[in-house]
């Protein structure tokens, strides 16, 4: 019998009797990250990592039952040794151990491997078994530093003084991680927010994230036109009528899927800037590898491509995980 | 090149089209004349000789075995493209290239490509003189130069190579772009691109200089074609029904006829002169009096007939060169005419439509006997006098084997290209069946790694039990959803993928969709026995479950109505 195994509501480890990030409510939930494809309404109760805390009540509600655990730390779930190690996706994400009679598997939940400023590294963790992510499992995807890419996002902002530069970019993990990007390469300008993005933020910077300095753009006379200043907000306000406060505004997009031309231009933003907290195609392979884990299973975007890559040259157990049984 | 790739960068990174038509304008504007002729044909799209095939640079990557086949395949389907593949995938494998020998003349290239050569240099010896290596020295060549070239100019010089250059720069655009910055006016400019087109300097200016008087005598060259625009509203219901002429719209192929003294010359409406397809009309118009330029349409029209034949006849005579008498007698070929460019050597265009009119019948009348009747028509149209009789009309007009009605304002001009207002076509409704999606696969470009292109069935007979019958490939079809459609479904696809072949998906056969076409006939070639003429979705039947889609014998029965003369 598999340490997990797939249900309706998700992956169920039943020596823990817990689900990880369950699709609807059940009554234990071991969350990855507070991203709401993870992190659901409704559960009976809650465990994650301390540094999620702050956002996860703040989408999930405040009076959920939460058991908020340190990095590393080890905690029995029935018959389940259970814990939090650090994904270096956004604030307080994390990969999930679990130890059943000597078996390790470990759930990657979204990761990353490059250096972001603003959340905890990556952390190897070495097991059995592993489930990867594969949102980027193309060779096609290859990241630069962060730092390269703030440079590029200065350039464009600084090299329009005449109108708001507008960057959208998801407004839990990549607008906070710019701003922290920002500072790291001294800029020192006061960023403007969407209101979305302004309630994350609040939560990291509780958690002394270093970042720019920022404000709501809503608590600025909508008669300033704004002009040279750089305003962070989601997608989802592209094209919506919060955008026609701003005079013809020079957009763009943050986000890994940036680096495919016809994506950019579906999209229509002016520039995309390729920057993802999601592992790249190296970071991918390198995890795996240095997991030592001899069973692989791989979920979300390419996971067919990834596992047949790592059988054929890596010869490893790799498979989608809607295979595992 | 450098500053034609600024130029793409910039291109790129714009989404208004004026901003676009700047950036053209002052590239052109600021450039020499002979990269700027290059730039040109470059934005437009020019259909150029490949140079070398997406599949031979990938080879060459591939010799290297850096990555397996079946994984660039993959890579290829997601971006859609096989040159910006390529550039994306390059800095990945660069490590695992192994130095290559540089022979005298290589050597000599890379020393030229650090000078920053002008564009012509890459176009006109470089990258010929590489497509013409033999195989070995290629590869060494390409992976030399790639390493050469910073990685964020790898896939303009793969496309170059490549050939298909598409930037999502309209030719509009740069007709726009060229008059802006040039002080043009832009029927001047699309005037002068009809005219032979190549990428030296004397070329791009000419097509630049000054409005002098333009010569009367154009020889061969053609007049931009006016285009008509789908009749969508009633708001010319407002305009007096007599202000507008009413004719049939043939289903045939647009051509203008011109007449010299040097020649007869046939151009369809791509610009492509069809002379050798056509041979009678070539005899026919020696008839015209010289420097005549007749606008009109091509089609297949016996001489005793009072319809002319069905497209499929017209197509059989479009992919020959050389026309075989049977051919001739099976699909004798007739010119409707309907509009004079220009007569005695007088450009025509500017009188109205009217006038034209006048003097084509009087030209043309006393051509037209008995025997040159098969070859040579008048297009037979009058005023309206009502707009309450529009329906009947085009009614009639079907019911006489045309696609519809023209509506041409009486008092407008000739003008070029597509200008909404004095011409519109209206015409019949499109035939339609409900058909099921049971393939899809990637879109290129800005639909890259979308699913966007679907393969339609129909069932092969009537059954209510699902044992009994089967779906049969009927269309494909790529347009008439919208966007928040084709994401929505997108996802469906993803989510309902049975198989994967390559870069096809076979998807649960559930969703129904109302097809539209405009034609349907009998083929060999296709599964069901029919093809259609542009196929289009019309709608998302989302009230409609896969069983209550049509069948084969359905289409049957529409291609049967479409041939008979009652239709």
């Amino acid at each position: 019998m598999p340490l997990l195994e797939h249900t309706d509501s998700g992956l169920y480890c039943r020596a823990a009797d817990a689900w990880i990030d369950p699709s609807r409510p059940v009554r234990r939930a071991l969350i990855t990250h507070a991203h709401a494809d993870h992190a659901r309404p409704g559960c009976d109760e809650y465990w994650a990592v301390e540094s999620s805390e702050g956002v996860l009540r703040q989408r999930l509600g405040r009076e959920i039952t939460l058991h908020a655990m340190p990095y590393g730390q080890q905690f029995w779930l029935n018959q389940a040794c259970v814990s939090f190690h650090s994904a270096g996706h956004v604030l307080g994400s994390a990969q999930i151990r679990l130890c059943v009679e000597g078996e390790v598997w470990v759930v990657t939940g979204d990761y990353k491997r490059c250096a972001d400023p603003s959340c905890e590294p990556f952390e190897v963790v070495p097991c059995d078994v592993l489930i990867t992510e594969a949102t980027f499992g193309l060779p096609i995807y290859s990241w630069e530093p962060g730092e390269r890419v703030a440079e590029q996002i200065r350039a464009w902002w600084k090299g329009d003084q005449e109108h708001p530069s507008l960057l959208f970019c998801y407004s839990f993990g990549k607008a906070q991680r710019l701003m922290a990007e920002l500072h790291a390469i001294g800029v020192e300008d006061e960023v403007l927010l969407h209101g979305a993005v302004e309630t994350v933020t609040r939560s990291y910077r509780a958690a002394g994230v270093p970042m720019t300095p920022s404000r709501p753009v809503s608590t600025i006379s909508s008669k300033d036109p704004l002009a040279g200043r750089l305003i962070l907000a989601p997608p989802s306000a592209h094209r919506s009528a919060w955008m026609r406060r701003f005079r013809s505004p020079q957009t763009a997009f943050a986000s890994g899927w940036m680096a495919v031309r016809g994506a950019r231009r579906r999209r229509g933003y002016e520039r995309g800037f390729v920057l993802s907290d999601h592992a790249d195609w190296q970071g991918l392979i390198r995890t795996v590898l240095e997991s030592g884990a001899s069973t692989i299973y791989v979920t979300h975007g390419q996971n067919d491509v990834l596992s047949r890559f790592l059988r054929e040259r890596h010869g490893l157990d790799a498979r989608p995980l809607d295979q595992l049984s | 090149m450098e500053t034609f790739a600024t130029l793409i960068d910039s291109l790129d990174q714009s989404t208004g089209t004026t901003r676009k038509v700047d950036l053209i304008a002052e590239h052109l504007h600021a450039g020499d004349a002979h990269d700027n002729a290059w730039s040109t044909l470059l934005l437009m799209g020019e259909k150029r000789r490949r140079l070398m095939t997406g599949r031979r640079l990938r080879d060459v990557l591939q010799a290297c075995d850096a990555i397996p086949d079946w994984l660039f395949e993959d890579c290829q389907s997601h971006v859609g493209d096989s040159a910006e593949t390529l550039a994306l995938l390059w800095p990945q494998l660069k490590g695992a290239i192994p130095p290559q020998s540089v022979d005298p003349t290589l050597k000599q290239w890379i020393s030229t490509i650090e000078t920053h050569p002008p564009l012509h240099w890459w176009m006109e010896q470089l990258l010929p003189a590489l497509a013409a290596l033999e195989p070995q020295l290629q590869s060494a060549a390409l992976l030399t130069i790639w390493s050469t070239l910073p990685d964020e100019r790898h896939f303009l010089f793969n496309k170059l190579l490549t050939g298909g250059f598409r930037i999502g720069v309209a030719r509009g655009l740069v007709v726009k772009a060229i008059a802006k910055g040039f002080a043009l006016e832009e029927a001047l400019v699309l005037e002068r691109l009809m005219a032979p087109q190549e990428p030296s300097q004397c070329w791009f200016e000419g097509l630049t200089a000054a409005p002098a008087a333009e010569r009367v005598n154009r020889g061969p060259v053609p007049y931009p074609f006016f285009l008509a625009s789908p009749l969508q509203s009633d708001t010319l219901r407002d305009t007096p029904a007599q202000d507008w002429w009413v004719e049939h719209k043939w289903d045939g192929i647009r051509g203008q006829l011109i007449k010299r003294e040097s020649g007869t010359y046939l151009w369809s409406r791509g610009e492509e002169l069809i002379n050798e397809q056509f041979p009678e009309l070539i005899e026919m118009a020696d008839s015209l009096p010289d420097d005549t330029v007749l606008d009109g349409e091509v089609i297949c029209w016996r001489v005793d007939a009072n319809r002319p034949q069905p497209f499929s006849d017209l197509q059989r005579r479009l992919g020959r060169k050389s026309v075989s008498r049977k051919l001739r007698e099976e699909c004798p070929i007739c010119f409707v005419a309907y509009d004079l460019l220009e007569s005695q050597g007088q450009d025509r265009r500017s009188r109205t439509l009217e006038e034209r009119l006048n003097a084509m019948n009087e030209l043309l009348s006393p051509m037209i006997t008995p025997r040159s009747a098969g070859q040579l028509r008048i297009s037979a149209g009058a005023r309206l006098s009502a707009w309450e009789t529009l329906d009947t009309l085009r009614h009639q007009a079907v019911q006489e084997g045309a696609e519809g009605l023209m509506l041409k304002q009486m008092q407008s001009p000739y003008l070029s290209g597509r200008k909404r207002g004095p011409w519109w076509k209206h015409k019949r409704d499109p035939m339609t069946l409900d058909a099921v999606l049971i393939y899809a696969q990637a879109g290129r470009g800005r639909r890259a790694n979308l699913f966007t292109d679907y393969t339609f069935a129909l069932w092969d007979r009537r059954s209510s039990d699902p044992e009994h019958h089967q779906l049969v490939t009927f269309a494909k079809a790529y347009s008439g959803l919208n966007d928040r459609e084709i994401l929505e479904l997108d996802r469906w696809i993803r989510s309902n993928t049975r198989e994967r072949f390559g870069p096809t998906r076979a998807v649960h056969p559930e969703l129904v969709f109302e097809i539209g076409f405009e034609g349907i006939q009998p083929s060999k070639r296709h599964k069901c026995g029919l093809a259609v003429r542009f196929p289009r979705i019309l709608r998302w039947r989302q009230d409609r479950s896969a069983e209550s889609a049509n069948a084969i014998t359905d289409a049957m029965i529409l291609c049967d109505e479409d041939h008979s003369p009652q239709r």
